[in-house]
């Protein structure tokens, strides 16, 4: 099919993925902050997603499938411009692209090493078992308690470094992402381009910012169990 | 001035190639970046050494030939500057400079600094043309066609083939150039004819080539000697967007 071999469409369905998959860390986010509302937040909120039960996984293996289509593709397209530039200039200077801009293969593979740490982290709740919700008494109405692993989790400072590693990853592949997407997608008219890249970094910004609220303000003791 | 060249020597597409040290003694800041080329080579060539050899045609900006990286930037980098536009007095006294050629391998070195960029024409005969008959010269006006849509036409048909597109970016991607040629038709009646199969073909022609998959770095743009916009690319993809949407 043209849409998955071509230059174009297999941008097109990086664009799409990526796009979803910033829908899904918006979600994600806004679930994520219920932390600070306490036990009666984020424990009411872990019991409603478990509560989805089959929903739950149908949903899983849709954000498996994005993350394969948008990771397959992004090394691919990777790999086919490096062999397209086979001689490097002895000098090259930069006129308009970012650190971001350049560096969006390698913040991908950091956020994929990252989303399998979270993973085993939070998910199958593996790499703390002795602060783990399977092993912590139930809260006080009987759900997991999911607040105070999180809470225990990210007063350690390994811990809440590798999410803060993690989110800055996030940040620079977003500052690149959100405003190539909206070219990739056609909607530019060339004055609108200033713009537009201002608006995705504010916005990455404000992931950036949301995100690492939750392990720096617990690893400074504002949030305790 | 005095100045200290450190220039891309290739014999052939099969030698290696590499960096050679030239002075450039009193070059005056009148002089074209083409001009003290000529000066630096007359130089060799009376001290029995081959001359470097480069690109150049109507050294006034038009045809595209003249394709140089000068320290790191296509065309020397400054803003709607071809290498032959490009004046000595833009630099200063005492300074190195690096000259290499476009750099891609769609654009295979030739020698020294000539590549050859036939895959670009490769990519304008897989739809760069429309297959209406337009008339003789007389017939020109007789299809109006509305201010703006011809301005938008004209700025795209700005583009002249250098090639500093592939060359400033870092996937050397071919993108703008195709663009810009994928725009210019695609507004124009006589253009629409074959929109669908042009965006597909030369899209395909630009990846079978080998130039790389864009990006939006958007180098390109700042490279370009004719200030060909992106937002051409932005057009390319609505264009592909409509086809495979049926
Ligand atoms: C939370 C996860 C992720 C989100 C929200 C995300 C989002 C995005 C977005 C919005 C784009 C822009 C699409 C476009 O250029 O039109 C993009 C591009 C890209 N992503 Fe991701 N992505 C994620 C994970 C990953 C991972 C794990 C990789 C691993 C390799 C990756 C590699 C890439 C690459 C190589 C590009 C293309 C870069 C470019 O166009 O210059 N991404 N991503
Ligand atoms: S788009 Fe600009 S840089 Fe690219 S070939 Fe045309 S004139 Fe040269
Ligand atoms: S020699 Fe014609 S554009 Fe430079």
């Amino acid at each position: 099919m043209h849409l998955t071999q071509s230059t174009v469409g297999r941008k097109l369905l990086m664009a799409v993925t990526g796009l979803l998959l910033v829908g899904f860390i918006t979600m994600h986010l806004l679930g994520n902050l219920s932390v600070f509302a306490g036990p009666d937040g984020i424990n009411a909120y872990a019991e409603h997603l478990h509560d989805l039960g089959p929903l739950v996984w149908f949903f899983r293996l849709i954000m498996l499938a994005l993350f394969v289509v948008h990771i397959t593709l992004g090394v691919q397209l990777s790999l086919e411009n490096r062999t397209a530039t086979p001689v490097n200039y002895s000098i090259k200077k930069r006129m308009k692209t970012t650190f971001s801009s350049e560096s969006m293969l390698y913040t991908g593979l950091i956020l994929l090493a990252f989303l399998i740490y979270h993973l085993l982290h939070f998910t199958f709740q593996l790499t703390n078992p002795e602060i783990s919700a399977h092993n912590l008494p139930l809260d006080a109405a009987m759900r997991p308690d999911v607040f105070t692993m999180v809470v225990l989790s990210f007063q350690k400072v390994f811990v809440s470094l590798v999410y803060i590693v993690g989110m800055l990853a996030l940040f620079l592949h977003l500052n690149h992402g959100l405003s190539s997407f909206v070219q990739t997608f056609g909607l530019n008219n060339g004055p609108s381009q200033e713009k537009v890249t201002l608006g995705g970094k504010l916005i990455a910004v404000g992931f950036l910012l949301a995100y690492i609220a939750i392990p720096v303000l617990i690893l400074a003791r504002f949030v305790n169990v | 001035m005095d100045l200290t060249l450190h220039v891309w020597r290739q014999k052939g597409p099969k030698n290696n190639g590499k960096l050679e040290t030239y002075p450039a003694k009193g070059i005056s800041p009148d002089m074209s970046f083409l001009e003290m080329l000529d000066e630096v080579n007359e130089g060799l060539i009376k001290n029995g050494k081959l001359p470097i050899v480069f690109d150049h045609d109507c050294r006034e900006g038009i045809c595209g030939m003249c394709s140089q990286t000068i320290n790191g930037r296509a065309h020397g980098g400054q803003e709607r500057t071809t290498v032959c536009q490009l004046h000595m007095r833009s630099f200063q006294h005492g300074d190195e400079i690096f000259i290499e050629p476009w750099r891609a391998r769609a654009f295979p070195v030739v020698s020294d600094l000539i590549v050859d960029r036939s895959s670009l024409d490769t990519i304008m005969q897989a739809g760069g043309y429309t297959s209406c008959h337009t008339g003789g010269v007389p017939d020109g006006n007789a299809h109006p066609i509305g201010k703006p849509v011809a301005d938008y036409a004209m700025d795209a048909a700005e583009c002249i083939g250098c090639g500093a597109c592939v060359a400033g970016c870092p996937n050397s991607s071919a993108m703008l150039f195709t663009s810009a040629k994928v725009a210019q038709l695609a507004v124009q009646p006589q253009g629409k004819i074959e929109a669908k199969a042009r965006v597909i073909n030369m899209t395909d022609a630009l990846q079978a080539e080998g130039f790389g998959n864009c990006t939006n770095h958007l180098e390109c743009e700042a490279s370009c000697p004719k200030g060909i916009s992106i937002k051409f690319i932005a057009k390319l993809n609505r264009e592909y967007i409509k086809t495979i949407a049926g």
